[in-house]
């Protein structure tokens, strides 16, 4: 009896995750690759885990790819799945990596190992811009607003953040007082394990102002719970034409999240060809511009070389950042 | 509001609507039996399936069934074989799986889909009144009232104090507060007491620690005592039947985790997992000395609280979802993420902009917990025969499932590893009589006490929000009587005992 039962819920376990998989059969035309893998740092249901899954879909139902699978390989803050492609490149030729601006962030603070020479680099896809935020009721409405009351009162001018102390967020909130002309680590700095929660803080009146993803708070925006108060974005972004750029308040600063793709080190050229192609054209798809349009993410694609300098450059300017804060 | 109940009522009871419920509850109840399948991972899976339907409200009912039913299908395994499938039902093993190792696994199951359909239900009828209303109680909450709440829940350890064993639960209690600073906090820059070991960085996984601590000490003792594991599992489900004094004694508990459950759900830094370990605390707290007793040793009060608590937990996280596009926990942040695929934005608008949807999930879930109920009572005869089977299969069943369980919800072979050895140092403890539940409690509250404890400083530059928040004093104050009012008893049914002794 209780084989029978063990056997059927196996049975619908199977099922299920056949139906989610294997839909993706379907496609053909202009296939560039038979099959990606993609390896998540991270668990389901983050922003890694979106990318990833997002990506796939487009270039599977686009057909550019014949079939998509995915390994959720959660440690170590990410460190983990990086390790794991170097130290198994050779059976990986098949698998890209999501990652993202954290790479670079936490090779500098010496929480990885390894840092993206270490890896193959592919392509940068997607970037999400960083944004300010407030609560719709605040007495704040500009970046000028903020500055003034972290002027009158520093300790009740607490800004939140998803990331730890040092981390992305952080850096972000630090950047722009930086560049605002005040003193980058007198701001309190308040963090939150989830984006989520610090825009809970965010609206119950915990912090005055939050550091977060622009595409974390447009919807909310858009829907008139918070204000956007600044965009580290270099012009103004078409989701929300509302929300000034730092730039135009005055703050010389601007800031991208990028997203992209890695693979094991020591991959075939003729493999990153064929991965860079079907990225390359993934853009030009209908179904690629559903995901991004869905995802508010913003089209940054550096593919090879460019990917080499831009990461280089941020890692340049993130690290100067970091050593003038204090953070390394 | 009514016109509104109409027309949710109108789409929830579409043919294709009933079908997403009764499906989703279906593959929710039976993955969520599986041990380390959470609901999390379960909607991830799910939602490629829900997007491409293409009308929002079938794949919000589908997949709010989903959670539902993998919460309600946790309880099983966590019952059954002292395996918890579900972060939110692993306070439902404390009670339910005595229960069932004393031949009462049908009652066990019996109550946890009776409470588990009273606290969906209650949570769902709140949800559908107060939902607008409820945005606001959502932010009531600052850090410093969630470090107050999780001292609450601490609180619970002083239960222990009437089964004599203050200071070795304590002592598990500081162990698992301990275990809970291994890893990256949310405060630090830097990983902690990780060794080195990059497995390490984001801490022990808490359904691998609750696997450990429970289920594959369950499996050694199977071998290592086979005699006292013997008594009761001869196949025979007895007792399926709730006798109406025991419907007396849990349907004020039931009532009062419906609402407790609700509100702790409906905070976005809470969730089901903390609402369960609360409802157990209070409910233990709470109760008559006698009753106390009991709790541990499968007191079907002790059953009911969580299993009541974390479903209606899993209803109230829907308000900060739905009415501020907020999610308070990794599920709903997945959900957030389906729902905005969809094209459907959450949040103040979305009762305004499109009623249907919001109004349909709400009805859906009346109608998610009614097939659940009338799903689960038939089969639990059936399910219960897992413990039928004779143990020379049911060990490696266990084995199998355990370490599956850990392995599947991280994908990491490490979790093995930290496992089996902290199963056989759990073993160890439970030979030298020490309780572990304090261990999880401690472990599964320490990190969210940490957390909130320093923002709090942070924000006030010192501990002055103990006293320039009322509610934070208010949550310490019924934190100190948790603990005081068991000795308190203690002390007095002491007194009373030696004075009739003195009067002979």
């Amino acid at each position: 009896m209780t084989t029978f039962k063990l056997g059927r819920r196996a049975l619908m376990a199977t099922a299920v995750a056949a139906m989610a998989f294997g839909g993706s059969a379907m496609a053909d035309g202009h296939k560039v690759a038979d099959s990606i893998h993609f390896l998540i740092p991270g668990g389901a249901g983050g922003g890694w885990d979106g990318t990833a899954r997002g990506t796939g879909e487009a270039l599977t139902k686009a057909g550019i790819v014949g079939n998509a699978s995915y390994e959720n390989m959660s440690g170590g803050g990410g460190g983990k799945a990086i390790g794991f492609l170097i130290e198994n490149a050779e059976s990986n030729h098949g698998t890209l990596m999501v990652n993202s601006t954290p790479i670079v962030i936490r090779s500098l603070t010496g929480v990885f190992p390894h840092n993206f020479r270490d890896l193959t680099l592919v392509a940068g896809t997607i970037g999400d811009y960083a944004a300010m935020v407030v609560g719709k009721d605040s007495p704040i409405n500009s970046m000028e607003d903020l500055m003034a009351a972290y002027d009158a009162d520093p300790s009740k001018t607490a800004i939140g953040g998803g990331s730890v102390p040092g981390g992305m967020d952080h850096l972000v909130a630090a950047m722009v007082m930086e560049a605002a002309g005040k003193d980058a680590l007198g701001v309190k700095y308040i963090p939150y394990d989830a984006g989520g929660k610090a825009m809970a803080a965010l609206l119950s009146g915990e912090i005055a102002a939050l550091s977060t993803g622009f595409s974390e708070a447009v919807d909310l925006a858009n829907a008139g719970e918070v204000k956007i108060i600044g965009v580290t974005a270099d012009e103004r972004v078409s989701a929300a034409p509302d929300a000034m750029t730092m730039k135009e308040q005055g703050i010389d600063t601007s800031f991208v999240n990028w997203r992209g793709f890695f693979a094991a080190p020591g991959l075939p050229d003729d493999k990153l060809a064929m991965y860079q192609k079907a990225l390359g054209e993934m853009y030009e798809t209908d179904e690629w511009e559903e995901v991004r349009a869905r995802n508010g993410w913003v089209n940054i694609h550096n593919s090879g070389d460019d990917f080499q300098s831009f990461l280089e450059d941020q890692e340049k300017v993130i690290g100067d950042l970091m050593k003038k804060l204090g953070f390394l | 509001m009514l016109e509104g109940l109409l027309i949710g009522l109108q789409t929830a009871l579409s043919v294709q609507n009933l079908l997403m419920v009764i499906g989703g509850c279906l593959i929710g109840t039976f993955i969520g039996m599986l041990p380390g399948l959470g609901p999390m991972s379960i909607i991830a899976i799910m939602i490629p399936v829900a997007i491409s339907m293409g009308d929002p409200s079938a794949a919000l009912i589908l997949l709010a069934g989903v959670y539902y039913g993998a919460i309600f299908g946790g309880s099983t395994s966590s019952i059954l074989l002292n395996a918890p499938g579900v972060a939110g039902t692993v306070a439902s093993s404390f009670d339910g799986y005595p229960m069932a190792k004393s031949g009462k696994a049908g009652k066990a199951l019996t109550i946890a889909a009776i409470a588990s359909f009273a606290g969906g239900s209650v949570g769902a009828l709140l949800l559908m009144i107060f939902a607008p209303a409820l945005s606001s109680v959502a932010l009531l909450f600052h850090s410093a009232e969630y470090f107050a709440l999780m001292v609450v829940g601490l609180s619970a350890i002083a239960a222990f104090a009437g089964t004599g064993q203050v200071a070795k639960a304590l002592m598990m209690t500081v162990l698992g507060l301990i275990m809970a600073t291994v890893g990256e906090g949310a405060l630090f820059n830097m990983p902690r007491f990780t060794m080195g070991i990059m497995d390490l960085q984001s801490g022990f996984g808490f359904i691998t620690l609750a696997m450990a601590m429970f289920a594959l000490p369950e499996a050694l003792f199977l071998v290592l005592k086979p005699k006292e594991m013997g008594g009761g599992n001869d196949g025979e489900i007895k007792d399926l039947r709730i006798s109406r004094s025991e419907a007396r004694a849990i349907a004020p508990v039931i009532g009062r985790q419906s609402l407790q459950g609700f509100f702790i759900g409906v905070l976005p830094g809470a969730g089901a997992t903390i609402a369960s370990f609360l409802g157990y605390a209070v409910e233990r707290n709470i109760a008559p000395k006698a009753e106390q007793e009991e709790f541990g040793k499968g007191s079907i009060k002790g059953l009911a609280a969580p299993e009541t608590a974390n479903n209606a937990a899993c209803t109230g996280s829907f308000v900060p979802l739905l009415t501020l596009g907020i999610p308070g926990s990794g599920t709903t942040a997945i959900l957030l993420g389906a729902l905005i695929a969809l094209n459907v934005t959450p949040g103040p608008r979305l009762m305004i902009d499109e009623p249907q949807i919001f109004w349909a999930v709400i009805m859906s879930m009346f109608i998610g917990n009614l097939v659940l109920l009338i799903l689960n009572l038939p089969l639990i005869p059936y399910i219960a025969k897992v413990l039928s089977v004779p143990r020379n299969y049911l060990i490696p069943f266990i084995l199998f499932f355990t370490l599956m369980g850990a392995y599947i919800g991280q994908n990491n072979a490490t979790e093995l590893l930290l496992l089996v050895g902290f199963g056989v140092c759990a073993t160890a403890l439970r030979f030298a009589d020490y309780p572990l539940a304090p261990l999880l409690i401690g472990f599964i509250l320490g990190g969210m006490l940490e957390d909130n404890f320093s923002r709090s400083m942070q924000l006030y530059d010192g501990v002055a929000f103990i006293w320039e928040r009322p509610m934070t004093l208010g949550l310490l104050a019924i934190a100190l009587l948790l603990v005081v009012l068991p000795s308190y008893r203690a002390r007095r049914a002491r007194a009373r005992a030696e004075g009739v002794a003195d009067g002979d």
